[in-house]
């Protein structure tokens, strides 16, 4: 027996070891990257990256002012149309519908996942481009949004369908209504999850290049307002890499290293901004 | 929707006996046809895809009817398509991704969840959600420079060599091709796998791994057989994020599968994937009937991808103990 | 409810700086070979005249062609010109034709890494047309020995290398390689994307570079200015006189010159094994594409008077980013046409 028992816990210790392993891979491949962008992309970060138009080749002093701008303003229509088809959505899935509705609904997400990038950008190029006959940033943040609704769909749901089924039928015994459970007790307890939800669409979306490239195509300049192609940093990013200029390529690490700190501090702010007190405590 | 009483229940709707009138007084109504819409435009959207995918490839669709699944030639020239080694390429890559990145992103997350410190935890799920964040084209770029010479100085080599009896491990070694692509996308899916299923394991009630305990099993056995089965959907519906990244890849992959449709066992051979064709050949496409063979690409990934959930769904209801988790797909 | 304050505040930030004063904002969209110098040109536009944005995409030579056709850019660009399809589809959809402009020259280059040989290797035709049609496997193949008496050539397998995307590279040469072999221009022909019958695919330039630099006894094909730039090998090919010649600017602009006194009004040609003794065979032209009716005014002045400055001034930038210049008499002819724009 206590053979048996000796060789379980052995199993134990292995296993979990193993699992420490498996989270250490992960990590130092992230670091990796990191250190890599910063090794040959750090030089050409200054303050003029950020605040100056892009330079021809052979001309230093350039920026990308313009395409973090545009990214910027990408991303915020991404998630005006992503988060709440994705937010809204998943509530219904996990609080309303019953199980065949469900099925499809998660099914059709699991399926628009799946598209290419580039046939999201044709998708939206086809809608919003054609028909007004001009590239722009309208287009992009569409397309955009497209691909941030099924991660935010998906991964809602499971948070929502997370929480104890015990909170939702204690607040209904105190007489609350249905929606004002979820508004009150299942959305605050399933906080943290839709957080990371959120921004784990926000930060796929965020590197995505081809579906710009239809929709939002590209500016060397300033784009004003929302119906002129803009640039952003994933297509500045692509362009550079693929130039042949030592120069263009510094920059494009430069700029991978940006989005990334970029991306970093918007996880920072929203998870501090929005953060509330989590009711349900992590058991 | 009714659970057994011998399983642990886990949240759902909760189906009420209120009547229709008090609902629609206290806005549970409203809130229900409300969230509907917004859950019902996302199969919209999905349908309106197909739909125009549908309508921009009717011509090869007349031209080439099935064939188009079982040709093998590619020629833009000579306006003959098919679609067979790419949809072989993009099964394999995305089947190489999971069947790296899902043990590995789950066993992260079993650490992270249950072993970890929770302030360490936070700080590496912290960067671990960074690894998402990473634009494709880098991850391309960075597979161009690092991953290829390796694979072909390193570990091509050493596969060769141990298990070169093995139909997937033969052949001459360039660095690029299938088991590469699939080494890439594996790193670009972990994250997912990681992110949703530490959070997941996290939500798992804490008496339910004491109960385990209580009874006498290791720490390994609580996780392995009580708190894993009970986050079971959560970490499935992870891996469906990452079976969908994998098969919709376009930039990463183009750079380091090889770009050559071809249709073979071995893993060091170079090959191609529908999104990486599209990808590679939309911009320049001219004629009608080319850009439309490309289009019918997507629309056979689509189907593709609709193959493979519905099988992995299938597999799920299968295997699922009776009345475990909810069953769900 | 405050915490999401600041938020708000940068949102109106970020929508203030969107309405900014608008310039006289011109968009063009198109090939990626001449992106660098287009973005220098335009740039350097700019400065000249600050109320002008002319704002250029490198998306490919279809993507340029598809859009100026659709009408979503103001202009396109292309490494291969229009075909008679192409230029019917516009007129259809316009009711106007669209013109080509060629801006600068490039070429492709074989470029290679056999261990051992550090020199430039000469190419025939054939054999070029044999490696990548397959038929030439060996590095030590007659075909090649033969035109490189002296050096050591190993009797390994080659590893051939082409683009995977459609580009204008290839275009230029699979159009070569079309006009000297029969067999290539019946069993593969000429495009921006073929079916090629061996080799590895690479993305971009930087694609086939890093797969050649990479693996052992391949060869495959760049555009000049990336092997210049980033100091790769590249052998010589025989021209049609006979000469073995390395691609660099003179010979590149010789091969237009040995075109330009055939070349036809709609400048739409191929330079491709172009006659002269000293002109490189696998040049190209690259050409921006201008629709030749603009209902704003204010657009067509701005792109004629770019033209004109691209032809003059212009052409004196082009040399410093290893691009060859047009020769004199494309130039003059060029001028004449840009009256055609209305």
């Amino acid at each position: 027996m206590s053979n048996r028992l000796s060789w379980r816990k052995f199993v134990s210790h292995f296993m979990l070891t193993m699992t420490g392993l498996c989270a250490l891979v992960a990590v130092s491949v992230l670091f990796f990257i990191l250190g890599y962008l910063v090794y040959h992309g750090g030089t050409s970060i200054s303050w003029d990256f950020f605040t100056k138009l892009p330079a021809p080749v052979g001309e230093t002093g350039g920026g990308m002012a313009n395409a973090i701008v545009g990214s910027a303003k990408l991303l915020l229509l991404a998630c005006l149309l992503g988060v709440p088809i994705g937010f809204f959505g998943a509530i219904y899935l996990a609080e309303f519908s019953g199980g065949s509705i469900a099925f499809v609904v998660r099914y059709a997400a699991d399926l628009l996942n799946g598209v290419p990038s580039i046939v999201i950008g044709i998708f939206a190029y086809s809608l919003v481009v054609l028909p007004f006959k001009h590239f722009s940033t309208l287009a992009g943040g569409f397309a955009l949004g497209l691909m941030m609704i099924p991660i935010t769909l998906r991964s809602t749901e499971e948070f929502l369908r997370a929480v104890p089924r015990a909170l939702r039928e204690g607040a209904m015994a105190l007489g609350a209504s249905q929606w004002k459970t979820i508004a009150s007790v299942v959305v605050p307890a399933a906080y943290r999850g839709i957080l990371t939800a959120v921004l784990l669409a926000f930060a796929r979306v965020a590197g995505e290049t081809a579906p710009l490239l239809f929709t939002a195509l590209g500016n060397r300049f300033w784009s004003p307002g929302w119906n002129q192609p803009t640039a952003s940093l994933p297509v500045m990013i692509f362009t550079y890499a693929i130039s042949p200029y030592d120069d263009w390529h510094r920059q494009a690490w430069a700029a991978g290293l940006v989005l990334l700190g970029l991306i970093l501090i918007t996880n920072i702010v929203a998870r501090v901004i929005l953060s509330r007190g989590i009711s349900v405590p992590r058991t | 929707m009714a659970t057994t009483t011998t399983t642990v229940p886990s949240a759902g709707p909760i189906t009420g006996t209120r009547s229709f009138i008090s609902r629609l007084r206290d806005g549970d109504e409203i809130a229900r046809l409300v969230t509907f819409i917004f859950a019902g435009s996302v199969v919209l959207i999905t349908l309106l895809l197909v739909y125009e995918l549908w309508r921009e490839s009717y011509l090869p669709r007349h031209k080439f009817g099935f064939g188009f699944f079982v040709t093998s030639v590619w020629d833009p020239i000579f306006d003959k398509f098919g679609a067979l080694p790419f949809i072989y390429g993009t099964v394999v890559t995305a089947g190489v991704a999971l069947l790296i990145a899902v043990p590995l992103g789950i066993g992260a997350a079993i650490f992270l969840a249950e072993l970890a410190p929770a302030r360490v935890s936070d700080t590496l799920q912290f960067f671990i959600d960074l690894l998402a964040a990473v634009p494709s084209v880098i991850y391309g770029l960075l597979g161009v420079f690092i991953v290829i010479p390796v694979m072909r100085q390193y570990i091509q080599p050493a596969l060769k060599s141990s298990l070169g009896f093995l139909p997937f491990f033969q052949g001459p070694t360039y660095g690029v091709g299938f088991l590469t692509a699939g080494i890439v996308l594996a790193i670009m899916v972990i994250p997912y796998i990681i992110s949703v299923s530490r959070e997941v394991l996290i939500s798992v009630p804490r008496d339910q791994r004491e109960a385990a305990l209580a009874l006498g099993s290791t720490r390994w056995e609580s996780t392995w057989k009580v708190v894993l089965p009970f986050a079971r959907t959560g970490i499935m519906g992870s891996i469906f994020l990452a079976l969908a990244r994998a098969l919709g890849e376009t930039m990463a992959v183009t750079m380091v599968i090889g770009n050559t449709p071809t249709i073979s066992a071995s893993l060091f051979s170079p090959g191609y994937s529908i999104a990486a064709v599209i990808a590679n050949e939309f911009t320049e496409a001219t004629g009608d009937l080319y850009l439309q063979a490309l289009i019918e690409l997507g629309l056979v990934l689509f189907l593709l991808t609709f193959l493979l959930n519905g099988l992995a769904r299938l597999l799920i209801v299968v295997t699922s103990q009776r009345g475990s988790g909810m069953g769900q797909a | 409810m405050k915490r999401l304050a600041p938020l708000f505040l940068a949102v109106l930030a970020l929508v203030a700086i969107g309405v900014a004063k608008a310039a006289l904002s011109i968009n063009g969209a198109g090939a990626t070979f001449p992106n660098p110098i287009y973005s220098k040109w335009f740039d350097d536009y700019h400065k000249k005249n600050p109320d002008i944005e002319i704002n250029y995409q490198s998306i490919g030579s279809g993507g340029g062609i598809k859009q100026v056709t659709e009408g979503t850019v103001d202009f396109g660009a292309t490494d291969g010109p229009m075909n008679d399809e192409q230029l019917k589809a516009f007129q259809d959809k316009h009711g106007f034709p669209i013109l080509h402009f060629p801006t600068v020259l490039g070429a492709d280059v074989p470029t290679y890494n056999i261990s051992g040989v550090t020199g430039e290797l000469n190419f025939t035709p054939e054999a070029l047309a044999g490696i990548f049609l397959g038929k030439v496997t060996k590095w030590n193949d007659p075909l090649i020995a033969g035109a490189n008496k002296g050096v050591n050539l190993p009797a390994s397998d080659i590893v051939v290398v082409h683009r995977s995307d459609g580009s204008g590279t290839s275009y230029i040469w699979t159009d070569y390689l079309s006009k000297v072999s029969d067999e290539w221009k019946n069993k593969v022909g000429k495009g921006t994307s073929v079916n090629w019958p061996v080799g590895l695919g690479g993305k971009g330039n930087e694609g086939v570079a890093g797969l050649v630099k990479q693996t052992p006894n391949a060869l495959g094909y760049v555009e000049l200015i990336y092997a210049v730039q980033n100091k790769m090998p590249y052998g010589k090919i025989k021209n049609s006189s006979g000469e073995f010649i390395k691609a660099d600017l003179p010979s590149v602009t010789a091969a237009a010159a040995g075109a330009a006194k055939s070349i036809p009004d709609d400048f739409r040609v191929s330079i491709t094994d172009a006659p002269g003794k000293t002109a490189y065979p696998v040049s190209s032209f690259t050409w921006l594409l201008i629709p030749s009716k603009f209902s704003d005014a204010a657009k067509r002045d701005a792109i004629k008077g770019f033209l004109k400055w691209m032809l003059t001034d212009g052409q004196n930038e082009v040399e410093a980013l290893s691009y060859a210049k047009l020769p004199k008499e494309v130039v003059s002819k060029e001028m004449k046409a840009i009256d055609k724009i209305q």
